[in-house]
């Protein structure tokens, strides 16, 4: 095989693959923002990659570039071995923000079906799809409901099950965690480990937690501000993912490297029982 | 228990009104109040304001003294619901301009920035200098084979007033939905018709809805404005100028007519309701059970 076919062969094989990509604003002032400095990256299939980094790093731009919500000033981005956006047109992602973005006059049920409507799937097809999938994310006697009598937590199971609708095989998450309560946060993870290993999707997950995205990911991918770059990767050896990993000495290992990484530093690792965050 | 409490409130404002009316005229005076000379309080008398059983009276009498003459009561209510026709057509035909322009304007941002200024500049022009030209305009034209009516101009001028509002409140209301919510409808690759109708109208209720009861009540000035100006017959418009030019012998008459065209601005308010009922379910604080 040639040595062009088997990068070809290697393209389509990952789900997400980045090739030095940049991605310059313009601010108001006709002043250039570089948000995104020669980034590359890759997911396989699968895979759950965590985009982890202080404020200003771009790593909501760069999960936006793979969305193809916004497009980057240089390089390629190929999902599923096709443009970012091919695989959008094509539904080849499921996409859940921070805000719940439920539409209120929709019910729970309706919600979820919202992409498979817009996609021209029948009524009792969408129906069945939604009570599935509410099944899944713990709500099934929630379809009827109205948003805004749910909690912050449930609306944001209904925007994952929402992700869902497809069966997409990549998932795209930008911090949908990030407004919940800690408590309701580390059940959300619970949930999620389950439903990435019940449905075998790819995860890029944007989050701002050092022990979230140790305890989900099977990579933590450490980024740093101005200009926003890649400055680590990080795997994390934790073969299972239940509750007592919380406590594991190789995972409070990985918070320590991921967190020594994100100061740019090394720094003595903490003694056990610190507090994590 | 609302409905009931805001048709008691209704009832008490029009006694408070009505006491307000009785209790001025009986200490106002023949002459009302002067200052060094000036009036600066209105006359009490019979002619300037009439008792308002007088007025109530009016309504059942004649309206002129020939013989088997109509009631004024039955004049008012021919008139209101003339004028009424005329407003609901000009309401009907200003809200959808008045959409389809808002839908554009959302759709475009040159648009926005190029037609926006101008339909706030378009409510500056008195209507009054408006109706000759419409008028005019109109008398050239013919509408499904029929040639151009009076009453069409008078909805025309209506329709002027009314879609400002709509316009105004829909573009807000297009543009109302998250960046989140918008960004969704992006990565479904909806197209613009897709989240015009599943994500902004429905957006939009909450804006079109008050916008619709300032464009009912605008209608209905527009209307009568437009009567008494291309001096079209058969509207209430027209029946207050008609009634005011026998004020000096017959004060309660021209009242009739005012109080007519009041009632007419609340129904066709009031009306507006039954679009919102209609919507309800989009009105995410009322659609809670």
């Amino acid at each position: 095989m040639s040595e062009a076919a088997v990068r070809m062969a290697d393209a389509v094989a990952d789900t997400v693959l980045i090739k030095e990509v940049s991605k310059t604003f313009t601010g108001e002032r006709g002043n250039a923002v570089i948000a995104l400095q020669e980034i590359d990256l890759v997911v396989r299939p699968g895979e759950f990659v965590s985009l982890i980094g202080p404020s200003g790093c771009g790593k909501s731009t760069l999960l936006r570039i793979i969305a193809d919500l916004t497009e980057p000033t240089a390089g390629t981005v190929s999902v599923f071995g096709k443009s970012a956006r091919q695989a959008r047109l094509d539904q080849d992602y499921g996409i859940a923000f921070q805000q719940a973005g439920l539409l209120p006059w929709r019910t729970v049920s309706g919600n979820i079906e919202l992409p498979l409507h817009l996609h021209g799937v029948g009524r009792a097809e969408r129906r069945a799809r939604a009570r599935e999938l509410l099944e899944l994310v713990g709500l099934p006697d929630f379809a009827d409901h109205r948003p805004e009598q749910l909690s912050g937590g449930m609306q944001q199971r209904v925007a994952i099950a929402r992700a869902l609708a497809e069966r997409p095989r990549l998932l795209l998450m930008d911090e949908p965690f990030g407004a919940l309560d800690e408590m309701t946060r580390e059940r959300m993870q619970a949930e999620l480990v389950r439903l990435r290993r019940e449905t075998g999707a790819a995860v890029v997950f944007v989050t701002h937690s050092i022990p979230e995205a140790v305890y989900l990911s099977d990579r933590v991918v450490v980024m740093s501000p101005r200009p926003g770059r890649v400055s680590t990767v990080i795997d994390v050896p934790l073969a299972r993912r239940d509750e007592d990993v919380r406590e594991a000495p190789a995972f409070y290992a990985t918070v320590t490297a991921v967190r020594e990484a994100l100061r740019g530093r090394p720094v003595p690792a903490p003694p056990a029982g610190a507090d994590l965050r | 228990m609302t409905r009931v409490r805001r048709a008691v409130l209704l009832v008490v404002a029009l006694v408070l009104l009505g006491a307000l009316w009785e209790g001025y005229k009986a200490i106002g005076g023949e002459n009302g109040g002067t200052i060094l000379g000036v009036r600066v309080l209105p006359r009490a008398d019979d002619i300037s304001m009439p008792h308002l059983w007088q007025i109530w009276e009016r309504f059942g009498q004649p309206e002129l003294s020939s013989e088997g003459s109509r009631s004024v009561g039955v004049a008012v209510l021919t008139a209101m619901w003339f004028t009424f026709r005329v407003a609901f057509a000009g309401w009907l035909a200003g809200t959808v301009f008045g959409v389809v322009l808002a839908a554009v304007m959302q759709r475009f941002r040159t648009a926005e920035s190029a037609l926006l200024p101008y339909v706030v500049v378009s409510q500056t022009v008195p209507l009054v200098a408006l109706a000759p030209l419409v008028v005019g305009w109109g008398g050239h034209l013919t509408v499904l084979g029929r040639p151009w009516q009076p009453w069409m101009s008078v909805a025309t001028i209506a329709a002027y007033l009314a879609f400002f509002p709509v316009a105004v409140g829909t573009l807000r209301g297009l543009q109302s939905p998250t960046t989140v919510q918008v960004g969704l409808l992006h990565c479904y690759a909806a197209s613009w018709w897709q989240s015009l109708m599943r994500l902004r109208m429905p957006a939009c209720v909450p804006y079109l809805l008050p916008a619709l009861r300032l464009a009912a009540t605008a209608s209905v000035i527009g209307a009568i404005v437009a009567e008494i100006s291309t001096g079209t017959r058969g509207g209430i418009g027209r029946l207050i100028i008609e009634y005011a030019q026998s004020a000096t012998g017959d004060p309660a008459k021209p009242f009739a007519a005012i109080i007519g065209a009041a009632v007419l601005g609340m129904v066709a308010a009031g009306s507006v309701g039954a679009v919102e009922r209609a919507l309800r379910r989009f009105r995410p604080a009322e659609g809670a059970e």
